[in-house]
């Protein structure tokens, strides 16, 4: 599903975040990247959303090679890809409903359609009954579980996670991760870049570790 | 219970299994959404306009006096076109003629002029008649009446047949004037000539400050729509990383644009209307002083939609200069 072909990535700076990095991730799986910050696992997540493109080497994701998509393919691409923030990025003046529904109302869908998947996608994650409030009176788990709902309401086939329980206490961060494997369960691609090794060294899928920019191990299931 | 959730999840009817994408929701859908978000954003943004009522009526206004200044300068030129269109055939020659002539011998003269080929219509007014005009035109009827005697000529006037273009009625002047009745012959396409290439000019300016204007309305639009989109920088970038298009992030910003040219359309039809109901009453004084029924024209209803549709349009524009300079910029980081 996702495949990395020797990609390399360095700045104008001189600075390189990625070197020679070969990976395949398969459809039915979930994969934790790890790594200290500046390893390159945020890098990787924004080659995959089109954010960055790589200096060498291609990234092909459901067959399609990246480099073949242009500015104007970028946001059709990014339909396809559900992005969890690790500070949630929601929009704050909106409430939860909206904030989830943004997702489908970009990608055109009837406002009757929309109010079933949304709700659908807030039942999932627990926020049903707070559909109407404003993300700014919910706690940072609730937040990131309505990030986690606008991430799959779209039900897209890869769902990218940067650091989503970074600011979560161990039992909520439990917690999401779970979510993320039940969505996992029903064939998404999930990867997350997570530091917290404690936490993703307990739940038995593949790590692929970073290490300045170089892929150290997890290269293969 | 998590299962259920998930199991229904699954089960959904536009699930990935089926190889549907939300990229691809029907087409028709997506047209019916297309509208819904114009409908939607046309409201966002008219409301966020309105919650800043102060800002946007100073926006307002500011738009309103740069779209009046040149539309009130054109409805006034427009006026006096109206004015000056009351004199007609604008070659005309007036042969004052000398002071020794009999009513009779004039009239005999108006016969003989009319015969002449290159005069097509010829009017005689006596003596008396036109002291009677003037009594009653000019607002001297006084001073007239304390005269002893009638100062005025015998007036015969005279239009040039065929193209009255100013050489061939020069030389009629000229011709005319050679006769030994006449005293003087005066061709008043001179002055209405100058009136004329003086409006020229006056519309000439009229068009270059609204010009200058226009490019101010821009600007300032252009700006107000920069500011819009700073302060929802934020929403942008989100925007952009959950795959909405340019044209997406655009909408809101233009409607904003709209709606901002359209309050300015209106405040300058306001103004315009203002002005001309505050010059009406003096104006109707003086022209009833020159016993004249001259009223002053508006904007007319065609003339304030069309402000409408300028202001409108000018806004559309301003936006899209601004939210196509900044919006490339914004890009998630």
């Amino acid at each position: 599903m996702i495949s990395f072909d020797r990609v390399s990535k360095r700045y104008e700076q001189g600075h390189e975040a990625l070197h020679e990095v070969s990976v395949n991730i398969g459809s039915d799986e979930l994969v934790f990247i790890t790594g200290h910050s500046g390893a390159g696992k945020t890098t990787l997540l924004r080659m995959i959303m089109l954010m960055e493109r790589p200096s060498r080497g291609q990234v092909i994701i459901d067959g399609q090679n990246l480099a073949a998509i242009g500015p104007r393919g970028i946001p059709r691409h990014r339909r396809n890809i559900g992005v969890v923030f690790q500070n949630h990025r929601l929009l704050m003046d909106r409430t939860v409903y909206d904030n989830v529904a943004l997702p489908l109302i970009i990608a055109g869908y009837d406002h009757r359609e929309l109010g079933r998947r949304v709700r659908a996608a807030l039942d999932k994650v627990g926020l049903l009954d707070r559909e109407r409030a404003m993300p700014i009176t919910l706690s940072g788990g609730e937040q990131q579980r309505v990030g986690i709902a606008r991430a799959v309401v779209g039900k897209p086939k890869i769902l990218l996670a940067d650091e989503p329980t970074g600011n979560l206490d161990p039992a909520l961060s439990a917690e999401i991760m779970r979510l993320f494997e039940e969505f996992n369960q029903v064939g998404v691609t999930v990867l997350i870049a997570s530091h917290d090794l404690a936490l993703i060294s307990r739940l038995r899928h593949r790590i692929i570790t970073l290490r300045e920019g170089r892929l150290v191990s997890g290269s293969k299931p | 219970m998590i299962w259920r959730r998930i199991t229904a999840w699954r089960a959904a009817p536009v699930g990935r299994r089926e190889g549907a994408r939300v990229s691809r929701a029907g087409l028709r859908d997506r047209y019916k959404a297309w509208l819904q978000h114009h409908r939607l954003s046309a409201a966002d943004s008219m409301q966020r306009v309105l919650d800043n009522p102060v800002s946007s009526a100073m926006t307002w206004l500011v738009i309103g006096i740069a779209l009046a200044l040149p539309t009130g300068l054109n409805v006034a030129l427009d006026n006096v076109s109206q004015l000056s269109a009351n004199w007609d055939s604008p070659a005309q020659i007036s042969l004052f003629l000398q002071d020794d002539i009999s009513d009779q011998r004039a009239r005999q003269l108006e016969q003989e002029l009319a015969k002449r080929g290159d005069v097509a219509q010829t009017r005689f007014v006596s003596r008396q008649e036109a002291l009677e005009e003037f009594r009653s035109l000019s607002g001297f009827a006084d001073v007239l009446a304390s005269l002893e005697d009638n100062p005025l000529p015998h007036l015969i006037l005279v239009s040039p047949a065929g193209s009255t273009d100013q050489a061939t009625a020069a030389a009629l002047r000229d011709e005319l004037q050679a006769y030994p009745d006449v005293a003087q012959a005066v061709l008043d396409m001179e002055w209405l000539q100058r009136l004329d290439s003086l409006m020229d000019l006056s519309r000439r300016l009229v068009l270059a400050v609204a010009g200058l204007l226009v490019v101010g309305v821009l600007l300032i639009l252009g700006n107000t729509i920069r500011l819009a989109i700073e302060s929802r920088r934020e929403e942008i970038v989100i925007i952009k990383l959950v795959g909405g298009s340019n044209a997406f992030v655009r909408r809101p910003f233009l409607y904003t644009g709209l709606w901002y040219g359209v309050g300015g359309g209106f405040f300058a039809a306001l103004l315009v209307a203002a002005s001309l109901w505050f010059l009406r009453q003096p104006v109707s004084e003086l022209a009833l002083l020159y016993q004249s029924d001259f009223r002053l024209r508006g904007l007319g209803i065609m003339g304030g939609l069309n402000l409408f549709i300028l202001g409108g349009l000018l806004g559309l524009a301003g936006a899209w200069l601004a939210v196509g300079r900044h919006l490339v910029e914004i890009q998630p980081r």
